[in-house]
C-alpha cells in the first residue's frame, strides 16, 4: 500500500451510489492531487454531499472504487478509525458537541483518539482556536456562540486531528450572511498553508477564487470540470452554462 | 387585513388555554389542601357517630401513625431498592438495543419488550413464587426474605421501562452528532460514551423520575404478597380495632395523603425540567 505525492491523494472511479432505488451517483470519477482546492457545485440533488461523503466512508457506494492515498475506501476489511484520522470533515450544521466547550471540542478527539498528551493538545487546540481567531472562546459552549463561530470551531476540531485532506459540506449554507465571510477567510487560509480540501459549496465568487479545480454535478454525473477561469467563463456543456447564467 | 382572533359572530371554539401556575410554592399547598380537608370532613363526620367507650378515629389514627409511617419507609425503601436494580439492568439493556450486533440488539430488544408489555402484578407474583427462600452463593447462604423478592420483582418493568427510555433519548439526538463523531475516528464505543450517552442524561432524567412516582405508587402491590408495608399494616392495624367500618376511610385517606405529598414533588420536579429542558435544546 504504497502512496506517493507524485499519485492523486484522492482518486475517485466510477463511483455508483443509490438509495433505495433512487440513483444519486453514476458513475463519477475526479482526482485530488496534494495541497489542492477543489470545489464541486452543481444544483441542489445532483449528488454532491453524497458524494464527499463517500470518501471518508459515511456513506458506502455500490460500485466503483475511492483511493484516499492509494487506500480502497470501498473494502469491506478497511479500518474506517484509520481512513477517518487522515480524512477530515467539516459540516453544514457544524455538528459540535453541544455538552463541551469550544476548547474541549477541539482537544477531546486528540486525546482520546490519537491518545496525545493532554497538556501538548490542549496546547495545540489553544493555538488553533487561535488561527480561527477564537483565541476569546475557549471557554464558551456552542449554543453560545453563533453560527460563524461554531463553524470555526468545527474547522479547528477537524484541524485538531492533523488530517492530509479536509471535506467541506456546503459549511456555508446554513449561516447568515454577515458571518459567511469569516468562515470563507478561515478555509482560505488553510487552502493557502496547503492544505488538501474538497468543498462542495455554492459561494461562486469564493470557488473561482480559490479553487485550483471546479467540478460541475448535475443528477449524478460531473459534467465539466475545469480551471477556474476555463470554467466560468468558458462554459460549454448547456446545462453548465444554464446553471450559472441562474445564479451569477 | 387585521381581525381579532376572538370577536366573531360566528360560533367558534376558543382555543384551550391551560392556566400556567407559575408560583410553585402556592400551587402545592393549595393542592395539598385538598386531601387534608377531605380527610378532616371525614373523620369528624364519622367520628361524631361513634359511641363513647371507643376512641375517635382521629385518635385512633394519631396511635397507629408511626407503624404506618414505618411500613410507608419501608415502601420508599422497596421504591428506591428496585429503582436501583432496574436502572441499572434497564441500562444495560438500552445500551444493548443499539448494539450493532443483530443478536445482542434483538434479544435485548425482546426482553424490553416482554417486561414492559407485562402486568407489574403478575411479575410480582412470578418473582414470588420463582425465586428460592435462599441462594446459596459460592457456599454462602444468602437469605431472600419477602421483600427482597417484591423489589426484584418490581425491578422487572422497571429495567424494561429504563431501557426504552435509554434508547428512545439516544434515538432522538440529531444523527449529526454520530457523523461528526465518526468522522473524528472516534470508535463506536467512544461515540456512544463520550458524546451521544453525555448528551442523553438531561433528556432521560424527567421520564425517568416520572417512573420513579410510578414505581413508588405501585409499591403497595407487595401488599398483596404479604410485604409488610403500609397498606399490609393498615389492613393489620384495621383488624386490630376490630374491622370497625368508621375508621375505613381515614386509614385509607392517611395512605394516600402520604403517598401524595411524597410523590406530588416529584411529579412537579419532573415537569419543571421538562419545560427548562425543551427550552435549553
Amino acid at each position: 500500500m504504497s502512496w506517493n505525492d507524485t499519485e492523486p491523494m484522492v482518486s475517485i472511479r466510477d463511483v455508483y451510489k443509490s438509495f433505495g432505488t433512487l440513483e444519486v451517483l453514476k458513475g463519477v470519477s475526479l482526482d485530488v492531487m496534494k495541497g489542492e482546492v477543489i470545489c464541486i457545485i452543481g444544483p441542489s440533488g445532483s449528488g454532491k454531499s453524497t458524494l464527499i461523503r463517500c470518501i471518508n466512508g459515511l456513506n458506502d457506494i455500490q460500485a466503483g472504487s475511492i483511493l484516499v492515498e492509494g487506500q480502497e475506501v470501498n473494502d469491506p476489511e478497511l479500518d474506517k478509525l484509520e481512513l477517518r484520522k487522515k480524512v477530515g470533515m467539516v459540516f453544514q450544521q457544524y455538528n459540535l458537541f453541544p455538552h463541551k466547550t469550544a476548547l474541549e471540542n477541539v482537544m477531546m478527539a486528540p486525546i482520546r483518539v490519537l491518545k496525545h498528551d493532554k497538556e501538548i493538545a490542549k496546547k495545540a487546540a489553544i493555538e488553533l482556536l487561535r488561527k480561527v481567531g477564537l483565541e476569546d472562546k475557549e471557554k464558551a459552549y456552542p449554543g453560545e456562540m453563533s453560527g460563524g463561530q461554531q463553524q470555526r470551531v468545527a474547522i479547528a476540531r477537524s484541524l485538531a486531528m492533523n488530517p492530509d485532506v479536509i471535506l467541506f459540506d456546503e459549511v456555508t449554507a446554513a449561516l447568515d450572511p454577515e458571518t459567511v465571510n469569516e468562515v470563507l477567510l478561515t478555509i482560505k487560509r488553510l487552502a493557502e498553508d496547503g492544505m488538501t480540501c474538497i468543498l462542495v459549496t455554492h459561494e461562486m465568487g469564493f470557488a473561482r477564487e480559490v479553487a485550483d479545480h471546479i467540478y460541475f454535478t448535475d443528477g449524478g454525473l460531473i459534467v465539466e470540470h475545469g480551471n477556474p477561469k476555463k470554467f466560468f467563463e468558458n462554459a460549454k456543456d448547456p446545462r453548465t452554462k444554464e446553471f450559472l447564467s441562474q445564479i451569477l | 387585513m387585521k381581525c381579532h382572533p376572538y370577536k366573531t359572530d360566528l360560533p367558534v371554539m376558543l382555543p384551550y388555554k391551560p392556566i400556567e401556575t407559575e408560583n410553585f410554592g402556592s400551587t402545592i399547598k393549595l393542592w395539598y389542601a385538598v386531601p387534608i380537608v377531605a380527610l378532616i370532613l371525614g373523620t369528624s363526620a364519622i367520628a361524631q357517630s361513634g359511641s363513647d367507650i371507643r376512641l375517635g378515629a382521629v385518635q385512633t389514627l394519631m396511635r397507629w401513625m408511626p407503624l404506618l409511617l414505618q411500613g410507608f419507609i419501608f415502601n420508599v425503601l422497596i421504591s428506591v431498592m428496585a429503582m436501583a436494580i432496574g436502572t441499572g439492568l434497564g441500562a444495560a439493556l438500552g445500551i444493548g438495543q443499539l448494539s450493532l450486533n443483530r443478536l445482542v440488539r434483538s434479544s435485548s430488544w425482546l426482553l424490553t419488550q416482554f417486561f414492559r408489555n407485562a402486568p407489574w402484578l403478575v411479575l410480582l407474583f412470578f418473582a414470588m413464587f420463582l425465586l428460592p427462600f435462599e441462594v446459596n452463593i459460592f457456599g454462602i447462604i444468602v437469605p431472600l426474605p419477602d421483600w427482597v423478592k417484591a423489589t426484584i420483582g418490581l425491578a422487572l418493568p422497571v429495567m424494561a421501562n429504563v431501557s426504552e427510555i435509554i434508547r428512545g433519548a439516544v434515538l432522538s439526538l440529531p444523527s449529526g452528532q454520530w457523523e461528526a463523531a465518526e468522522s473524528l475516528a472516534y470508535s463506536r464505543r467512544q461515540t456512544l460514551w463520550l458524546i451521544i450517552l453525555p448528551q442523553c442524561l438531561k433528556r432521560m432524567l424527567p421520564p425517568w423520575m416520572n417512573l420513579y412516582a410510578i414505581l413508588t405508587m405501585a409499591t403497595v402491590l407487595a401488599s398483596i404478597v404479604g410485604v409488610s408495608e403500609v397498606m399490609t399494616l393498615t389492613g393489620e392495624a384495621l383488624a386490630a380495632e376490630g374491622g370497625r367500618p368508621d375508621l375505613l376511610a381515614p386509614f385509607y385517606a392517611f395512605v394516600l395523603l402520604i403517598f401524595f405529598v411524597y410523590c406530588y414533588p416529584i411529579a412537579r420536579l419532573t415537569v419543571r425540567l421538562e419545560r427548562k429542558f425543551s427550552v435549553i435544546n
